[in-house]
C-alpha cells in the first residue's frame, strides 16, 4: 500500500520546507518530495551562495581601501576557485541543515520528482523507479527557473543563466549581464568589484526597475562611478558566439545599434515558474503566464491541492514563499485568523554596493493612488555611524499618506541597508503611522537613526540636516 | 515532543471554567477519545477527551480548580520515551490550541451543546460594551478618529481580532455589532461586567427570523439600559382604593356637555385622575419631583408629568408640562391628543424631553400589579395596576371595594425611602379622596 501522509509538499525550496516544517508544528504528518538538494535554489544557487561571493568581493572592495582605515598592503591576489568553493560549503551546510530540521521535525523526505495522479496521490519517479503515495493534502512549491528568450539561450559555457554564475572555473576579465533586476545587478556587482570590465543592459528605462526611480537613478549613477557600463533602453537582438567570446549586438530604442564583445554573458531576464511535469493540466489546475493561478490562501480550485511560492506569483522572493508557506500550513490545519500575505508589506532586497532595500509603494506609485502623500528623506552624509563607516554615500526615504500618516512605502540604498528595512516592514504589518514611527527612540550611533530622520524629514522636522 | 494540553472552550462564551475531576493521573497512558477530565461552566459539565495518543506526563491544575481560563496549559503530554523533564514550558502553543480546538466534547448536562460553528467564532466578537481595552492598530484608530467611527462598534479581523486599516476602512459611521447597539454605550458599560454574548451564536441559523433595529429600538435598548444599570432603583407598593374616584369620575363624565353630534366634550379616565393626583403630590414633595446630576440634584418648580404610550412598534413617555396648573379636562384631552402624535410618530423632542415623573399604567390589560423603569432625567415613575373589585377588611368586616396596586421606582441617589414612603402616602390621599387635591 502506498505511503499515506496528511500533507506532502511538493519541493523542498524556502516555501516547502519552511511549510513542511509549520505542518509537522501544527501535528500533521507530513513529507516533502524534492528532486535535487533540500533547500531549492536559494539555499543552493540562490539567495544564500550569492551572498557568500559577495561577502567575498567585499573584502576585496575593502582590501583596496585599507589606507583611509590606518593600514597599509600591497600584490592582493584573489583565487577564484577557493572564493567558489567558500560559496559552494556555505550552501552545502545550509542544505545539510535543512535535511537536519526535517528530521528534527519527523518529516519523510522523499527523494524524487512527484506528479499529481488524482486525487490526493502524488507519483514519484526517482532513477526510473516509481512509487505512490497518497496525501489528504498536497502543496506544490516546485519554483522557478530563469527565463530564456529565442536567441538568448544559455549554453553553460559562454552563455549564461544564475547557475553557471555561481560556479566559474575562473572569472571572466569582460562580462555582458542582460537584465538588471536584482540578480542581474548582483553579479554585476560581485564581477565588477572583482575587476570585469562589466556592460549591463536594460530593457526598461532604469536600473533596478521595480524600486524607487530615485534609488534607480542613486544605483546608476554609483554603478557608473565603480567603471560599469549601463545601457538601459536597449535590448540585445544578437549573440554570436566566437571561441572564448560573445559577440552581442544591442540595439536601443532609436533602433541604433552596436556590438560589444564579451567573455561571458550572464542571463537574468526573469524567470519561469516550474509548471511542467507536475500533472497541472490533468488535475485541472489552471496556469497562466507559466505561474499557477492561486487563490488568496494558495488554493488551486482543485480540492486538496495547494501552491505557494515562486510556482505562483510574484513577487518571487524566497521570504515571500516561505510566508504563503505558513498561511497554507495553518489553514489546512485549520486554525483560526489566518490572513492572506500583503504584498505591499513584502521587502526587497538586493544586495549589490551600495545595498537596495525596500517595501511597499514607490513615490511615483503612491502618487498615482490620488492620496496626497508626503515624502521624508535622509542621506547617509548626515548620520555618524555612516561617516565613521567610511559608508557615507546612501540616501533613505519615506513616502507616507499625508492625511492618515500612514508608511505607504520605505525605500533605501546603502551600506547594510538590507539589514535595516525589516523596522519599517515592522512599521507596516503594525499599522504604524508617521507618529508612532516618530516617538520611537532610535539607538545612538548606529545607520538605524537615519531611518528616524526620514521620517521626521517627512514633515520637516529631520534634525542632522 | 512533548505538548501542554490546554483548558478547551466547550462553548462559544466560556471564557474560564472549572477543572471538576481529572479521570486520568500522571503516567497514565492515554489515546485519541480517552476521556482526560470533567470540565465544568456555568452552563453544564462535559467530558473532555484526549485527541492525540501518549502518557500524562504531568497534572499542572489540580482538580477542583476554578476559574481555569481557556487555552491554559492543564496538563503535559508525552510521547513515548518521553520523561515528565520534557515538558514544554508552561505557555499554550498553537500546535497545542488546535488539537482543543478539535477536541471532542461531549454534553453531560441537559444544556444542548452550542453548535459546533460558533466556536470558530473569533474571540474578538465579544462587545468591549465593558470597558475592556481595545485593540487597535494606530493607523485604524486614526483613520476611524478622522471618519468619526467608535472603535466599540468594529471587529477586528487583525492578530487576536486587533482592529486594523481595512476593518475601519469597510466600517461606516454608526454601524456597529448588534450587541454594541443594546450595551449602555453612553455609560462606556460597567468595568468586571462580562457582556453578553451575541445570541445569534446561541441558535442554529434559519431558526429565527431577524428584525434590524430601528432607531426607536435602539434608543430604548439603549436608555433603559443606562436607567436599569446605572440608577440604584428601589421599590414602593401601596393599595389605593378606587371607590370614591370612580364615583367621581362617573358624575364628571355624566355631566359632561354634549356638541350637536351628541359626542360629549370629554370622557375622563381612572388615568386622567393618577396624573393630576400625582402632579398635586409632586407639588407637596418637591423632593421626589427633582433630577440627579453629578454634582448636584434639581429640584423642580413644576410638576412636568410623563404618561408612558405604548405604541406597536416601541413605546414613548409624552408629557404634561406644568400638570399642577391643569384641570381634569385639560390633562385628559392633552393626553389623548399626545398619544395621538405619538401613535403617528409625530411627538417633537420638546414633547417628551425632560418631565420630573412618570405615569405607566398597564391596567387596561388586567395586570395587577408590576414595576416599571425609571425613565431619566426623572427621579420616579408609578407603575398602575387595574382597579379590581377585591374582598377589604375594614373596621373587622369584610367588604368589596374597587382597589389599584400602584407601584413606586425611586432612585435612591435622589429620593430616599422615606421621602417616598411620604410622597406615596400623599398620592394615595390624592385618588382615594380626589377631593382633597381641592385643599
Amino acid at each position: 500500500m502506498a505511503d499515506s501522509y496528511d500533507v506532502i509538499v511538493v519541493g523542498g525550496g524556502p516555501g516547502g520546507y519552511v511549510c513542511a516544517i509549520r505542518c509537522a508544528q501544527l501535528g500533521m504528518k507530513t513529507a516533502v518530495v524534492e528532486r535535487d538538494r533540500m533547500g531549492g535554489i536559494c539555499l543552493n544557487w540562490g539567495c544564500i551562495p550569492t551572498k557568500a561571493l559577495l561577502r567575498s568581493s567585499e573584502i576585496w572592495h575593502l582590501l583596496h581601501r585599507l589606507g583611509e582605515y590606518g593600514f597599509s598592503g600591497e600584490n592582493f591576489k584573489f583565487d577564484a576557485a577557493k572564493i567558489v568553493a567558500r560559496s559552494r560549503a556555505v550552501s552545502k551546510q545550509l542544505s545539510d541543515g535543512v535535511s537536519f530540521l526535517m528530521k528534527k521535525h519527523k518529516i519523510t523526505v522523499i527523494p524524487g520528482e512527484a506528479k499529481l495522479a488524482g486525487r490526493g496521490k502524488l507519483t514519484v519517479t526517482k532513477d526510473g523507479k516509481t512509487s505512490d503515495v497518497t496525501a489528504k493534502n498536497i502543496v506544490l512549491a516546485t519554483g522557478a527557473r530563469a527565463r530564456t528568450l529565442p536567441g538568448l539561450e544559455p549554453d553553460g559555457k559562454l552563455i549564461w543563466t544564475y547557475r553557471e554564475a555561481m560556479v566559474p572555473d575562473s572569472f571572466p576579465k569582460s562580462l555582458l549581464v542582460v537584465g538588471s533586476g536584482a540578480i542581474g545587478i548582483e553579479f554585476a556587482s560581485f564581477y565588477r568589484t572583482l575587476g570585469a570590465e562589466v556592460t549591463v543592459v536594460e530593457v526598461l528605462d532604469r536600473v533596478l526597475p521595480v524600486e524607487d526611480e530615485e534609488i534607480s537613478a542613486f544605483a546608476a549613477k554609483a554603478f557608473t562611478k565603480q567603471g560599469m557600463k549601463l545601457k538601459t533602453g536597449t535590448t540585445v537582438t544578437k549573440l554570436d558566439k566566437g571561441a572564448n567570446s560573445v559577440t552581442c549586438t544591442l540595439q536601443d530604442k532609436a533602433g541604433k545599434t552596436e556590438q560589444v564583445t564579451v567573455e561571458r554573458v550572464i542571463l537574468a531576464m526573469g524567470i519561469v515558474g516550474n509548471v511542467e511535469n507536475i500533472g497541472l493540466e490533468a488535475a485541472g489546475i489552471k496556469v497562466e503566464k507559466t505561474h499557477v493561478v492561486a487563490g488568496k490562501y494558495g488554493e488551486t480550485g482543485v480540492e486538496g491541492v495547494w501552491a505557494i511560492g515562486d510556482l505562483v506569483g510574484a513577487p518571487w522572493l524566497a521570504h515571500k514563499a516561505m510566508h504563503e508557506g505558513v498561511i497554507v500550513a495553518e489553514k489546512i490545519a485549520g486554525v483560526k485568523g489566518v490572513h492572506p500575505l500583503n504584498t505591499s508589506n513584502v521587502p526587497g532586497c538586493t544586495y549589490c554596493w551600495p545595498q537596495v532595500a525596500s517595501v511597499g509603494l514607490t513615490e511615483a506609485a503612491a502618487k498615482a493612488t490620488g492620496k496626497k502623500i508626503k515624502v521624508g528623506k535622509f542621506p547617509f552624509i548626515g548620520n555618524g555611524k555612516a561617516i565613521a563607516l567610511g559608508e557615507p554615500e546612501g540616501l533613505i526615504k519615506t513616502v507616507f499618506d499625508a492625511a492618515t500618516g500612514e508608511l505607504l512605502g520605505a525605500h533605501m540604498i546603502g551600506a547594510e541597508v538590507t539589514e535595516l528595512i525589516q523596522g519599517y516592514v515592522i512599521a507596516k504589518s503594525g499599522e504604524l503611522t508617521d507618529q508612532e514611527l516618530g516617538h520611537t527612540i532610535f539607538p545612538h550611533p548606529t545607520l538605524s537613526e537615519m531611518m528616524h530622520e526620514a521620517v521626521l524629514a517627512a514633515d520637516g522636522g529631520a534634525m542632522h540636516i | 515532543m512533548a505538548t501542554n494540553i490546554l483548558m478547551p472552550a466547550l462553548s462559544p462564551t466560556m471564557e474560564e471554567g472549572k477543572l471538576a475531576k481529572w479521570l486520568v493521573k500522571e503516567g497514565d497512558t492515554v489515546k485519541s477519545g480517552t476521556v482526560l477530565a470533567e470540565i465544568e461552566t456555568d452552563k453544564a459539565t462535559m467530558e473532555f477527551e484526549a485527541v492525540d495518543e501518549g502518557k500524562i506526563g504531568k497534572i499542572l491544575v489540580a482538580e477542583g480548580s476554578e476559574g481555569v481560563k481557556v487555552n491554559a496549559p492543564i496538563a503535559v503530554l508525552l510521547e513515548e520515551g518521553e520523561s515528565a523533564d520534557a515538558a514544554p514550558a508552561a505557555t499554550p502553543d498553537i500546535a497545542g490550541a488546535m488539537k482543543d480546538i478539535k477536541a471532542a466534547v461531549k454534553a453531560e448536562a441537559a444544556a444542548p451543546a452550542p453548535a459546533p460553528k460558533a466556536a470558530a467564532a473569533p474571540a474578538a466578537a465579544a462587545p468591549k460594551a465593558d470597558g475592556a481595552r481595545i485593540f487597535a492598530s494606530p493607523l485604524a484608530r486614526r483613520i476611524a478618529e478622522q471618519k468619526g467611527l467608535d472603535l466599540s462598534g468594529i471587529n477586528g479581523s487583525g492578530p487576536r481580532g486587533r482592529i486594523v486599516k481595512s476593518d475601519v476602512e469597510n466600517a461606516k459611521p454608526g454601524a456597529a455589532r448588534p450587541a454594541a447597539a443594546a450595551a449602555p454605550a453612553a455609560a462606556g458599560g460597567i468595568p468586571g461586567v462580562a457582556p453578553l454574548p451575541d445570541a445569534r451564536l446561541l441558535y442554529p441559523a434559519g431558526s429565527y427570523e431577524e428584525t434590524p433595529h430601528d432607531s426607536m429600538r435602539k434608543a430604548i435598548a439603549k436608555r433603559l439600559t443606562s436607567a436599569k444599570t446605572l440608577i440604584p432603583h428601589y421599590y414602593l407598593t401601596v393599595d389605593c382604593n378606587l371607590d370614591a374616584l370612580m364615583a367621581v369620575r362617573e358624575k364628571m363624565n355624566a355631566a359632561a356637555p354634549k356638541g350637536k353630534d351628541k359626542v360629549p366634550a370629554y370622557k375622563l379616565s381612572v388615568n386622567d385622575f393618577i396624573m393630576k393626583a400625582s402632579a398635586m403630590a409632586l407639588m407637596k414633595h418637591p423632593d421626589v419631583n427633582a433630577s440627579w446630576t453629578d454634582t448636584a440634584i434639581l429640584r423642580h418648580k413644576d410638576a412636568d408629568v410623563g404618561v408612558a404610550v405604548a405604541l406597536d412598534f416601541g413605546l414613548i413617555t409624552p408629557i404634561i408640562f406644568k400638570a399642577q396648573t391643569k384641570g381634569l379636562v385639560e390633562i385628559s384631552n392633552e393626553v389623548k391628543t399626545l398619544a395621538a402624535l405619538a401613535k403617528e410618530k409625530k411627538l417633537k423632542p420638546n414633547q417628551y424631553e425632560g418631565g420630573g415623573f412618570s405615569v405607566s399604567n398597564l391596567g387596561m390589560y388586567g395586570i395587577k400589579s408590576f414595576t416599571s423603569i425609571i425613565n431619566p432625567p426623572q427621579s420616579c415613575i408609578i407603575a398602575v395596576g387595574a382597579g379590581e373589585e377585591r374582598a377589604v377588611v375594614r373596621n373587622g368586616k369584610v367588604e368589596i371595594s374597587t382597589v389599584m396596586t400602584v407601584t413606586m421606582s425611586a432612585d435612591h441617589r435622589v429620593v430616599d425611602g422615606g421621602t417616598g414612603a411620604k410622597f406615596l402616602a400623599t398620592l394615595k390621599q390624592f385618588i382615594e379622596e380626589p377631593a382633597s387635591m381641592l385643599l
